[in-house]
């Protein structure tokens, strides 16, 4: 139980973040004609900002569900990975069905604030997160959906940059522990922006650029500073 | 035509939820290979840099004050304030810095 009372704690933030976003997210919804219930339905089934934004210009497009399918696939594969490494940090006895419960929650912040628990990751932690976190995503598209204009713009824009706090609060602290996390997480900037700012580079989708990056700055970090021992 | 949007949602939801459940619930055994330990590791650190910079400069509408949020966040973060005060330190500096 106090592992579920961590989760929603750390959870707040993630929560209110993706308050912020999901509103967007909702107006957003709303101008491709969507209604309040579909969109909650969304965000409740799917729990991803970037698949989500993604989907609209398909569902506005009326593309197939094959293309539909494909798009989820490329953008979010980066949960894959994030998955794996989530695997290594659950207890090997821990049932299936708490292994199929988590991996509902992997999302970029859950995964990021779950992964740095120092020690084994207990299910009650994610699902504290969950209980917090699922419910602020849901109710800022219905808020986002149902009235765009609740709050004012300088508010949300300005709420906007919270999830990006939340990753640096995750890895600047060990980035100071260890400089091989630094350096990996500098190399990821630079070549994220040269993935931004570079023609061509910059046309490939926003997920598929976290997975290349992250396949290859993760990839040579292992090689060149190898851990020591499982930690 | 609007009647698919059900199908889009389930199709994204099967989708999304396989990626996520595939590998946490099939590798069940801790993984001994050092490389690919390290690998896992490194992972998290790697994609969280990767979505924030330089994404995080158009965050708030603003460059000047999202740099502004940013250099927040850098600062609150190095000096180890829990998740909830780097977020909201980081909205705080920038919604400031947008009524400038």
């Amino acid at each position: 139980m106090n592992e579920w009372k961590k989760g929603v704690r750390d959870g707040l933030p993630i929560c209110f973040g993706y308050f912020a976003v999901s509103f967007a997210f909702g107006i957003q919804a709303g101008d491709v004609g969507m209604t309040p219930f579909q969109a909650v339905l969304m965000s409740v089934t799917n729990l991803t900002s970037a698949g989500q934004l993604a989907s609209l210009g398909t569902i506005a497009a009326q593309a197939s569900y094959l293309e539909m399918a494909f798009l989820q696939f490329v953008i979010n594969m980066r949960y894959f990975l994030m998955s794996c490494a989530l695997s290594q940090k659950i207890k090997p006895d821990v049932r299936p069905v708490h292994r199929f419960v988590m991996a509902y929650g992997v999302t970029d912040e859950i995964f990021g604030v779950s992964v740095v628990q120092p020690g084994d990751l207990s299910p009650w932690y994610s699902y504290g997160l969950m209980s917090v976190a699922v419910p602020g995503w849901a109710l800022g598209t219905l808020v986002g959906v149902v009235s765009g204009n609740v709050l004012p713009s300088v508010v949300i824009n300005a709420l906007g940059i919270a999830i990006y706090g939340m990753f640096i609060a995750v890895v600047l602290p060990a980035a100071k522990k260890d400089r091989a996390v630094l350096i990996v997480a500098a190399a990821a900037m630079v070549l994220s922006s040269i993935f931004y700012y570079a023609p061509v580079l910059n046309r490939i989708s926003s997920g598929m650029q976290v997975i290349i990056i992250t396949l290859a700055v993760a990839a040579a970090a292992a090689w060149l500073f190898p851990r020591k021992e499982e930690d | 035509m609007r009647g698919n949007i059900y199908l889009y949602i389930i199709v994204m939801a099967l989708v999304t939820y396989a990626v996520r459940a595939l590998p946490l619930t099939l590798i069940r055994k801790r993984i001994t290979s050092r490389y690919i330990q390290s690998f896992l590791y490194y992972v998290p650190y790697a994609t969280l840099a990767a979505m924030t910079f330089p994404a995080i400069l158009y965050s708030t509408g603003s460059m000047a004050s999202a740099a502004a949020g940013f250099a927040a966040a850098l600062l609150l973060a190095y000096k180890n304030k829990s998740l909830i005060v780097v977020a909201f330190g980081a909205c705080a500096v920038s919604f400031l810095f947008s009524l400038i």
